[in-house]
């Protein structure tokens, strides 16, 4: 099981938004440009005034991805050996989400292939993004 | 007296700066090193204090120097290798008030102040400048390096130290907890240890290439007979252990296609160097090792963690600039001992700088060849983390001493060692030296 998450206030609209089921991630206005992890500024223009919250379409591809068998976290030790891949957004390959890919059998991950967002539950509650490979049917 | 992380200015971190303004000027001459250990066992003569003031006591003697002619130290502040103090635990007060103290209680035990140096170390009362160049040795290397050059000291010593507590690595704290903050939860909730993101870039390295994790092999292999020829490392000292190709295939993976052997043992350990001016270093004991250049990268990773495209970009660069400073090529290098922790990233550091001409792709199909410290293309000949544990130190060592032909059972035969480059530690982080027999190479 996923560790609890107790949303601060840099991530806070992103916790949110995930607890209705929907993907925000800080983009600049004045660049144009997302950002992810969050941060207090632009990290390109350095603007703090610019940076809202976008919803994202919830499409990306799997980058690349391990297999995690020996994971720091106690609460997800139960659950090794496990998938832990890299997303890239559909929006912007550039911007990176991890996920253990649920439905996706151990070390037979589709690097390159189209993922979907979905939800798991945390441990106090907290639903946190997470994705699913999409299939023909 | 307070010391403060040096500004970024005294880092060579872009392209075109040209030739080192301070070539051939400067150079290391003493060496120290204080036991390593695999965790503290709670003794005040063991401590994280206690193991440098060995190391830099014993930098001082190689150097053959007037302690009180020292008028410089550089050094790394934070000394963790994962491990934090627990909380709840009572503090180790007979520890604490063994040595001079600070107005941290933990200071010479979890982190190390200059100030708790000088107080514990009453033979430099001459030091007039401190200063922190934090990360690892490879940040206080470049920074006392620039020092000197600069005319902010003259003998200067440059130190880095780690502890290591009981206890399971990265196994306490927040990754114990059932909940975390929320800026946190970003990357940990999913549960990546530390080796994951290297790992991710390997994987992908090997599809772009077509290579495999076994060849990584001969270079574990070499790394650890390498380190077991290093009297100061921790396996040399410990543990003799050689790594097998089948010791290397048969390992438990931590995040696959990383295992065991991928990653470094955290140990407790200590290292100082004495560097001064090149006229100084004439009348020292030892034989002078000139520094001809310094570069850094600090590299951006767009998000989490940096792609594959990203870090050669980076690494490539990151060699453009040392050669750049030291006004080198890369033919002009005798050999290379650039950072193996993790030693999945160590190929980006020897492609992006070139070396023996190798090309993005190749170092895996490099490792089959011969690469040991009798051939002509030695790699990692200090062995690395891999081969004497987490200190970020072992190649800066070697490099002095492969050049001034104090390496022992680790000196280079089949090659002349006249010019080393060594650093890390991040592909996309890190600050590398270029050594050299000579000022004016």
């Amino acid at each position: 099981m996923k560790q609890g998450v107790n949303p601060d206030d840099l991530t806070r609209p992103f916790w949110e938004a995930a607890n209705e089921e929907r993907l925000v991630i800080q983009n600049c206005t004045a660049c144009d440009r997302l950002q992810h992890p969050p941060a207090e500024t632009c990290s390109k223009c350095g603007s703090g005034a610019a940076l809202e919250w976008k919803q994202m379409s919830g499409r990306g591809r799997i980058y690349h991805y391990g297999v995690v068998h020996d994971c720091p976290i106690r609460l997800l030790q139960e659950d090794q050996p496990f998938n832990c891949a890299v997303i890239n957004l559909d929006e912007d390959p550039g911007i990176q989400m991890y996920s253990h890919l649920p439905g996706t059998p151990v070390d037979e991950v589709p690097v390159g292939a189209a993922v979907e967002l979905v939800f798991d539950t945390a441990a106090n509650g907290q639903k946190v993004p997470e994705w699913r490979v999409v299939t023909d049917n | 007296m307070s010391t403060e992380n040096a500004p970024q200015s005294m880092y060579r971190s872009r392209e075109g700066l040209g030739v080192w303004e301070h070539r051939g000027k400067v150079a290391a001459v003493g060496i120290g090193h204080g036991p390593t250990s695999r965790r503290w066992d709670g003794k005040p003569d063991t401590s994280l204090g206690a193991i440098s003031l060995i190391a830099l006591r014993r930098a001082i003697e190689d150097a053959g120097v007037d302690p009180g002619d020292i008028d410089g130290l550089v050094m790394d502040e934070k000394t963790t290798t994962g491990a934090f103090w627990p909380r709840g635990q009572e503090l180790p007060w007979d520890v604490i008030n063994a040595y001079n103290t600070t107005d941290a209680p933990l200071d010479g035990i979890t982190q190390l102040s200059a100030e708790w140096i000088l107080k514990n170390m009453p033979e430099l009362a001459g030091n007039r400048f401190t200063m922190y160049g934090p990360g690892c040795m490879s940040n206080a290397i470049v920074v006392a390096a620039q020092a000197i050059g600069d005319g902010l000291a003259h003998t200067c010593l440059v130190l880095k130290a780690w502890h290591n507590l009981p206890g399971r690595y990265y196994q306490t704290g927040a990754n114990a907890d059932d909940a975390i903050p929320g800026t946190a939860a970003l990357r940990s909730v999913w549960g990546a240890p530390a080796c994951y993101g290297t790992a991710i870039q390997f994987a992908e390295y090997c599809r772009k290439y077509g290579k495999n994790h076994d060849m990584m092999a001969p270079f574990i292999s070499n790394s650890r007979r390498n380190g077991l020829r290093f009297p100061e490392g921790y396996w040399a000292q410990h543990r003799p252990e050689e790594i097998t190709t089948e010791d290397y295939k048969a390992a438990r993976w931590i995040a696959k296609p990383a295992n065991l052997f991928d990653n470094d043992i955290p140990i407790m350990c200590s290292a100082a160097y004495l560097f001064t001016t090149a006229e100084r270093a004439r009348h020292m004991k030892q034989k002078p090792v000139y520094i001809l250049g310094h570069a850094s990268s600090r590299g951006q990773a767009r998000s989490f963690i940096p792609t594959l495209d990203e870090v050669e970009a980076e690494c490539a660069e990151s060699g453009r600039k040392l050669l750049e400073a030291a006004g080198i090529t890369v033919d002009d290098v005798s050999f290379e001992n650039l950072y193996d922790g993790f030693p999945q990233f160590h190929q980006f550091h020897m492609e992006g700088i070139r070396y023996r001409g190798i090309q993005p792709g190749e170092a895996l199909d490099f490792y089959q060849t011969d690469i040991s410290i009798t051939g002509p293309n030695p790699v990692s000949p200090s062995g690395g983390n891999i081969g004497s544990g987490r200190s970020r130190f072992w190649m800066h060592t070697d490099c002095i001493q492969q050049i001034q032909h104090r390496a022992g059972e680790r000196q280079v035969t089949g090659v002349e060692p006249v010019i080393g480059v060594s650093g890390g530690p991040m592909p996309t982080g890190g600050n590398f030296t270029c050594w050299s027999a000579t000022p004016d190479y």
